[in-house]
């Protein structure tokens, strides 16, 4: 039984195609009260009065929250109220909220609260934020608690700056013939996963805490209780049922703790808190923005030398994941290409916009729509093939990261081979640029893609088996089912191991704090390598107990047992064995005599050497392996009226050894679809003072179906050596160069440096006949 | 004030008492139980709790549940066993699965009412519903791969 590279259906695949799958707001429980929150209307305003009082007549309301310091919230800096108090910073904040016994009384009560603001200037963007004299989102950044590693400067906007300082800057510029410089912006945007975010919320009379959430990260809500409230760990429970798409936005902490409060405000009873499709756009944390410098160096034959960038990151008004995003952006601030001499600042910049949670590829597809798109710049003024020059500067092993990581051809895939591939695939050979006839033009551009994750340095993650009286094996993970599949792949992976059949192996969806063992997060591409190393190691040891049993049944050493095909044998004589089944709650002899019990077996896996990153100069090991590949795409522009059509997206990628073939090619064609939308329609789109116009799916319009490219996926297979049989981190991938590739493509098309995201016609039109660039 | 309706769901008839501005969404969710219809915007833009009325395919969350009386509606809890089920799993039709239940019922009344639907009529037909884990290609593989086998029969 072979189950690696195999197309393996997916585990809950019958759930999914007949309604029968659960997700957080399908859960039902009688006596469950309903929260319905009131947000702001204004960026940035002080909150003069609040009246409750006609909200209270309503019947049915059983509790109203707000008007209230409520304890400070953050993932590394406490500087958010869960709910507003006497200011709000973003449109769409929590400003109060109302529990009552249906959600149709609490929205009713909700409309009734009175609420009166007095406007404030709104800091519009992260680079109006940086400015001397900006208006301050946080006056007192001083005074707010914060996690070690964390540097916000007060008087400022900064919540965060993080540093890359590699060789010497001088040195660079002075060995380089030709310098490039390019600006970019784009406005934050948003996940729009199709499940909103919902969590219900209850206290237990002995003082549990249980929160079912739609989560990416059902073990951090544990942690950051603790720290937002004091409760011990061990008494909040969090349970996580499949989740309708997070990439990212679920990986945030919100509506748990709005929830949590709401219930202890009715003495602990249930209290679900579902978003609507607008709060979950704005009011829950969304897709970073980025306001990016580059200035590169190279030689005249295209080696490149220096690499000096600024990045300020719109963090929105409240840090959160801001900071971590921003600094991960720090860490890959290039493109994957041997450079000796790169300086980094990279800021996490408040703003009065919506908040920032990450995002599918965590600051990766931000960064390198700013690199790639300079690499094109570049490429113009040396006069050279744009693919060429990213050929002769491609990372190889032996080379060092930003953070001067030495790499092997273990930790880094193979990037020459991705462009060579790549550069058939497209044909690239026939040119860049064909005009069809007097008014299309077909064009082609390119990306180059890397990526690592920057988990904690202790980031763990655990897997547990127990065995059935048929010998089939429950695979209990902390991974949350968010859509990828890793819980399939985590049972072919174990199925490999055992040499068994995957049908014996019942995966568990639903995530418990309580009874699962611990998968830090759903995120960053991690699930296969960690939670895969934990079935392994869980596996193993699942082996050693079965052995052991066989062995004073079978009367052979343990050492010349076997275990596959559902049964432990004797190496030298197959025919001597013991069935799994007959095993697997321990071993019953003819006169009742028993050895062994129901065999239980645990796993897990840390990863290995991974070190802070220094102030200073940022240098450091923040994650085990790069995956990389390289893009590009092909589109047909109109000149009349600067519409276009996506006509191919390519993706060469090396995420290692393919473990689900269909599941992978999904993965990276989502994540492409995904991408295509980021670069080419979806922004908020804010007015002047701030505040979101489009927030919701009529107007903020995700790919539809008929918008869809052809998609050319082609996968390299350099294997992750430590990883589950070679694999690398995909999830992300297909995302990260389809921004800078459709950039590049259009920029080539019109002769015209484009900057700013999303590419839309009116953008592509103001480029190219000079009209003011208006856009905030 | 409040009235008792009798709908009919998947077969049965059902008789209820539902407020005059309930959603017929609302009321499958919260008063029958069948969850399978997914919120996703609450506004017709997601398609994600698409169900048949008639054979035709409704976004339940722009419909009053009165407006179910006298109707046959299906929803996701009454396909079993379908032609595009079978091929939204091996077409790997499919990720997070919660737009999933809104895509079949659309896709499940394209196939039978249109069995030789163009790419273009699939188009028509679809690009009223929103995947966001998927390409598409995949849905568009589901489909096309059933309207090769139900185009005999029809």
């Amino acid at each position: 039984m072979e189950y690696i590279g195999k197309s393996v259906i997916r585990k809950e695949a019958f759930e999914k195609v007949t309604g029968k799958a659960k997700y957080t707001n399908d859960f039902q429980e009688t006596g469950t009260l309903h929260a319905k929150m009131l947000i702001s209307p204004y960026a940035h305003a002080n909150i003069a009065s609040i009246d409750f009082s006609e909200a209270w007549k309503i019947p049915g309301v059983k509790a109203i929250l707000g008007d209230e310091p409520f304890p400070l919230v953050g993932e590394e800096i406490k500087d958010r109220s869960p709910i507003a108090y006497k200011r709000v910073r973003y449109h769409g904040e929590p400003v109060a909220v109302v529990v009552a016994e249906d959600p149709i009384t609490a929205k009713k009560a909700v409309d009734a609260i009175k609420v009166s603001y007095e406007s404030l200037p709104v800091v519009n963007s992260p680079r109006e934020a940086f400015q001397e004299n900006a208006v301050l989102v946080h006056e007192n950044l001083d005074r707010y608690e914060k996690r070690e590693g964390v540097y916000p400067v007060p008087k400022t906007n900064i919540a965060n700056l993080d540093k890359i300082r590699k060789g010497n800057m001088e040195d660079g510029f002075r060995e380089s013939d030709v310098v490039a410089e390019f600006q970019i912006s784009f406005n934050p945007s948003d996940h729009a996963a199709m499940e909103t975010r919902c969590s219900i919320a209850e206290i237990r009379a002995d003082g549990e805490v249980i929160i079912t959430t739609s989560s990416q990260a059902p073990f951090a809500i544990k942690k950051l209780m603790e720290w937002y409230f004091g409760i011990e760990p061990g008494k909040v429970i969090v349970k996580t049922p499949l989740v309708g798409g997070a990439y990212g936005g679920k990986a945030a902490v919100q509506l748990e703790v709005i929830a949590y409060l709401a219930s202890k405000a009715v003495a602990g009873q249930p209290v679900k808190l579902f978003n609507s499709r607008e709060e979950d756009m704005i009011t829950s944390p969304v897709h970073i923005g980025l306001d990016a410098s580059i200035k590169l160096g190279a030689t005249k034959d295209g080696f490149l030398k220096a690499a000096e960038i600024q990045f300020l990151f719109d963090g929105g008004a409240y840090s959160d994941k801001g900071v971590d995003i921003s600094r991960a952006g720090a860490v890959d601030c290039t493109g994957p290409y041997a450079i000796d001499h790169i300086w980094c600042d990279s800021y996490c910049m408040y703003t009065n916009h919506p908040y920032a949670s990450a995002y599918r590829g965590y600051s990766h597809a931000e960064v390198l729509f700013a690199f790639e798109r300079t690499m094109d710049v570049l490429a113009e003024k040396l006069n050279m093939d744009p693919l060429e020059l990213r050929y002769k500067n491609a990372i190889r092993p032996g080379d060092t990261t930003p953070t001067q990581v030495l790499l092997s051809s273990s930790t880094v895939g193979n990037v020459p081979k991705c462009i060579e591939r790549l550069k058939e695939l497209m044909n690239w050979a026939e040119g860049q640029r064909m005009e069809i006839d007097d008014r299309k033009i077909r064009a082609k551009g390119i990306s180059c893609i890397w990526k690592t994750s920057t988990f904690d340095t202790n980031a763990t993650s655990g897997v547990i088996l127990t065995f059935n009286p048929d010998g089939s094996i429950n695979l209990m993970s902390g991974v949350v089912e968010i859509g990828t599949g890793t819980k399939t792949v985590l049972a072919q992976i174990l199925a490999e191991r055992m040499k068994m059949d995957i049908s014996k192996i019942h995966v568990k969806m639903l995530v418990d704090t309580q009874t699962t063992p611990e998968h830090w997060k759903t995120v960053g591409s991690r699930g296969t390598l960690m939670g895969g190393r934990a079935v392994l190691n869980a596996a193993d040891e699942a082996i050693r107990k079965l052995k052991e049993v066989a062995s004073c049944v079978l009367r052979v050493p343990v050492e010349e047992l076997e275990v596959a095909d559902g049964k432990v044998y004797f190496l030298d004589n197959p025919n001597v064995f013991v069935e799994i089944k007959d095993i697997a709650y321990g071993y019953t002899f003819p006169n009742g005599n028993t050895i062994g019990g129901q065999i239980i077996a645990s796993g897990n896996y840390t990863l290995t050497r991974m070190t802070h990153l220094d102030r200073e100069t940022g240098k450091g090991k923040p994650g085990p392996e790069w995956a990389v590949g390289a893009q590009g795409i092909e589109v047909e522009l109109d000149k009349r009226d600067y519409t276009y059509r996506i006509i191919k997206a390519y993706s060469v990628v090396d995420i290692g050894t393919v473990l689900n073939e269909k599941a992978a090619r999904g993965q990276v064609m989502g994540a492409m679809s995904m991408g295509i939308a980021f670069g080419g329609r979806e922004t908020f789109v804010f007015d002047p003072y701030g505040r979101v116009l489009n927030p919701q799916l009529r107007t903020y319009r995700p790919l539809h179906y008929g918008e869809q490219p052809e998609y050319i996926i082609e996968f390299i297979e350099t294997p992750h050596i430590i990883a589950p049989y070679g694999a690398r981190g995909g999830g992300e991938h297909g995302l990260l160069g389809m921004p800078a590739a459709l950039g590049n493509c259009l920029s080539a098309a019109l002769g015209v440096q484009l900057k700013h995201l999303p590419l839309i016609p009116e953008l592509l039109w103001r480029a190219q006949e000079g009209w003011k660039d208006d856009i905030v | 004030m409040s009235n008792p309706i009798t709908l009919n769901i998947n077969g049965k008839k059902r008789q209820i008492t539902v407020r005059p501005a309930a959603t017929l969404l609302d009321t499958l969710r919260l008063r029958l139980g069948l969850t399978g219809s997914k919120p996703g915007c609450l506004n017709g833009d997601c398609g994600a709790c698409t169900v048949l009325m008639d054979g035709v395919p409704m976004k339940s969350c722009l419909m009053l549940a009165v407006e179910g009386e006298g109707k046959e509606i299906t929803t996701i809890e009454g396909l079993i066993n379908t032609p595009i089920q079978k091929a939204f799993i091996e077409k790997f039709a499919f990720q997070c699965g919660y737009c999933t239940p809104g895509f079949l019922m659309n896709c499940h009344a394209l196939v039978y009412t249109e069995p030789n639907a163009s790419d273009e009529r699939i188009k028509d037909w679809l690009e009223s519903n929103i995947c966001r884990c998927t390409g598409y290609r995949e849905i568009e593989e589901a489909v096309i791969s059933v309207l090769n086998t139900v185009k005999g029969t029809h």
